[in-house]
C-alpha cells in the first residue's frame, strides 16, 4: 500500500547506504569478534546487489545490520535517506531456512505479516492467492508447510516477503539450502520477479554464479574481519538466461571473482 | 497386530491369570481377591462408588486446572523475566526436590479437611511439571523466526500469543500428561490425610476393615479414571496441534 510518502523517489538514487560500518560481537573470554571492520555500501533503488563471500565473513550480519535487527558498533545505515534505528518500512526478509510456521497454512503463512501489522485479512487474501499463483503455487492454499518440497517452502516465504510490499528486498542465502535445479528454477524465477517489480534487492550467497547472474553489482568480501574487497557491476543484458552462464563475459566475472578469493587464500586446491 | 485387540488380549490374559491363580491356590480374599469378586464389588453398589470417583476426580480436575493456569502465567513471567527466572524458577525446583505428598498434612492445618486442601496438594503436585515444560517449549522459539517478527515490528505480545505459544504447545502437552497423572496422585494423597469422602477415604476405610476386596475395587476404578483422563488429554492434544511431527502419522513431506 502507497502511504502518504510524497513524491515517489526515482530509480537509480541512492536507497541503502552504508558508511564506515563496524560491527564487533564481544566473546565470553572477553574477546573481541570484528564481524565487520570499516564497510562502505551504496545500493541505487531498484538495483539488485549481491554480496558474496566465505563463511563468517560478516555477509548475513551485514544484512542484519540494514534491516535493523542487529545494532551495529560504530558507522551509520541510512535507507531512504532515514537513519536506520529500527527495522525500516517497505522493507522484507527472506531468510536462508523458510521459518513457516507449522500451525498455519500456505495462505495463512503468508498473510502472517498482514496480521502482524493488524491489516484486515480479509483484503489481502486475493493478493496472497494472487502471488502463489505467481510463483508457481496455485492449488496450495490451504496445505500445510509440512507437506511441501523444500523449494515450495522457500516460494511461500519468499510470498511472505511480498506481500509486505517492501521497496527493499533482504535476502540471505535464500537458495542455499535447495538442490542446484532447484536453486536454477527459482534464480530464474527471482529475476523474472525483480524485472517486472523492479524493486531493490540484496541478495547474499556464497555462490559465485548465482550472483553473477542475478546481480547488477557483486559486492565481494572476504573474513577476518568482515570488510568489502570490491564492487563489480555485472553488465550482462537482461533477461538472463541459464546459457548466460555459458557466455564469455559471465566467465570473465565469475573468473575474476574467483581470482579474488584465491588470493585471499581461499579456493586453492592443497598440494 | 492391531492395537486394539493386543490390548485386550493382554487385559484377558492377566484378569484370567489371576482369577485362575487365586482359585487354584485357595488364596483368601482379605489378601487378594478375585477379579471375578472386585467385580462382584463394584456392581454391589456402584452408587457409592460413582459418588467417591466422582469427588476425587473433581478435585484432581481442579488441581489441573488450577496447576495449567498458574503454570502457564509462571512460565511466561519466568520466561521473559530474568528477575523471575532467578527467583521464582529457582524456587520452583528447590521447592520440587521435596516429595510433596510430605506437605499434604500442612495443607490440612492450613485448608481444612474439605476440598480445598486435596485441590491444593493436587495443583502443587501437577504445577511443576507444567511450568518444566512451559517453560522449555516458550523458549523453543527458532531465532531466525524472532528475526523475522522483529523485521516486522511484531509487538511483544503479538510474538508471545502468535509464535512463542503455538512453537509450546506441543511441550505444554507432554507437561499436561505427566501433570494430570500427578494430580490424580495430589488427590489421593489429601484424602489419605483426612478426608471423608473420595476413593482415598474409601481404600484408607476399607483397609482400616480388611475390606481388601473394596480396596482393590477402588484401586481398579482409580487405574480406569487415571487412564481415561490421559487419554482426554491426548485427544485435546490432538485437536490442538495437529501439525506437529508427533500428529501426523502417515503425512509425509513429498519431497
Amino acid at each position: 500500500m502507497v502511504q502518504g510518502r510524497g513524491p515517489e523517489p526515482g530509480r537509480g538514487d541512492v536507497h541503502v547506504s552504508v558508511r564506515n560500518l563496524d560491527k564487533s560481537y564481544h566473546l565470553p573470554k572477553g574477546d573481541v569478534f570484528a564481524a565487520l571492520r570499516n564497510v562502505d555500501l551504496d545500493i541505487r533503488r531498484g538495483e539488485f546487489v549481491s554480496v558474496v563471500g566465505p563463511s563468517g565473513c560478516g555477509k548475513s550480519t551485514l544484512l542484519k545490520c540494514i534491516a535493523g535487527i542487529t545494532g551495529v558498533s560504530a558507522g551509520a545505515i541510512q535507507v531512504d535517506g532515514e537513519p536506520v534505528v529500527q527495522p525500516p518500512d517497505n522493507m522484507a526478509i527472506v531468510f536462508q531456512r523458510d521459518i513457516l510456521l507449522d500451525w498455519r497454512t500456505v495462505i495463512d503463512n503468508v498473510l502472517f505479516p498482514i496480521e502482524i501489522k493488524r491489516q484486515p485479512k480479509e483484503k489481502w487474501r486475493d493478493r496472497a492467492r494472487e502471488l502463489l499463483a505467481l510463483i508457481g503455487l496455485a492449488g496450495f492454499e490451504q496445505r500445510h508447510p509440512w507437506e511441501l518440497s523444500g523449494g515450495q517452502r522457500q516460494r511461500v516465504a519468499i510470498c511472505r516477503a511480498l506481500i509486505q510490499e517492501p521497496q527493499l528486498l533482504l535476502m540471505d542465502e535464500p537458495f542455499g539450502a535447495l538442490d542446484a535445479l532447484t536453486r536454477d528454477e527459482l534464480n530464474l524465477e527471482l529475476q523474472r520477479l525483480w524485472m517486472s517489480t523492479h524493486k531493490t534487492v540484496l541478495f547474499i550467497t556464497h555462490s559465485i554464479s548465482e550472483a553473477v547472474l542475478l546481480s547488477d553489482q557483486v559486492v565481494v568480501m572476504a573474513a577476518g574481519p568482515g570488510r568489502i574487497l570490491e564492487n563489480i557491476a555485472i553488465d550482462l543484458p537482461r533477461p538472463r538466461s541459464l546459457d548466460t552462464r555459458e557466455t564469455p563475459e559471465f566467465g570473465r566475472h565469475a573468473k575474476h571473482i574467483r581470482a579474488l578469493f584465491e588470493s585471499l587464500g581461499f579456493l586453492k586446491a592443497k598440494p | 497386530m492391531n492395537k486394539t485387540l493386543s490390548v485386550t488380549l493382554v487385559m484377558v490374559g492377566f484378569f484370567g491369570l489371576w482369577e485362575l491363580g487365586v482359585r487354584l491356590f485357595g488364596v483368601p480374599n482379605y489378601i487378594l481377591p478375585a477379579p471375578s469378586e472386585i467385580a462382584l464389588e463394584l456392581a454391589s453398589d456402584p452408587m457409592w462408588y460413582a459418588r467417591h470417583s466422582a469427588y476425587t476426580i473433581g478435585a484432581c480436575l481442579m488441581g489441573f486446572f488450577l496447576a495449567l493456569v498458574i503454570g502457564i502465567l509462571a512460565s511466561i513471567g519466568i520466561v521473559y523475566s530474568r528477575v523471575l527466572e532467578n527467583t521464582l524458577y529457582t524456587l520452583l525446583v528447590s521447592l520440587n526436590s521435596i516429595p510433596k505428598i510430605a506437605l499434604a498434612p500442612l495443607f490440612i492445618i492450613w485448608m481444612g479437611t474439605g476440598t480445598s486442601s486435596k485441590v491444593a496438594i493436587s495443583m502443587l503436585i501437577a504445577l511443576f511439571a507444567i511450568v518444566i515444560d512451559t517453560v522449555l517449549g516458550l523458549r523453543s522459539v527458532d531465532p531466525d523466526v524472532l528475526d523475522l517478527t522483529k523485521s516486522m515490528r511484531a509487538s511483544p505480545l503479538q510474538v508471545l500469543w502468535k509464535v512463542r505459544f503455538p512453537t509450546a504447545l506441543p511441550a505444554m502437552f507432554a507437561g499436561m500428561k505427566v501433570a494430570i497423572s500427578l494430580a490424580l496422585v495430589g488427590a489421593i494423597a489429601g484424602e489419605f490425610v483426612a478426608s471423608q469422602v473420595g476413593l482415598g477415604y474409601a481404600i484408607l476405610t476399607a483397609q482400616g476393615m480388611f475390606q481388601t476386596t473394596r480396596v482393590f475395587a477402588a484401586i481398579v476404578l482409580l487405574g480406569v479414571l487415571g487412564t481415561i483422563l490421559f487419554y482426554l488429554v491426548n485427544l485435546a492434544e490432538r485437536f490442538a496441534v495437529p501439525w506437529h511431527v508427533s500428529q501426523r502419522g502417515g503425512a509425509a513431506a513429498t519431497h
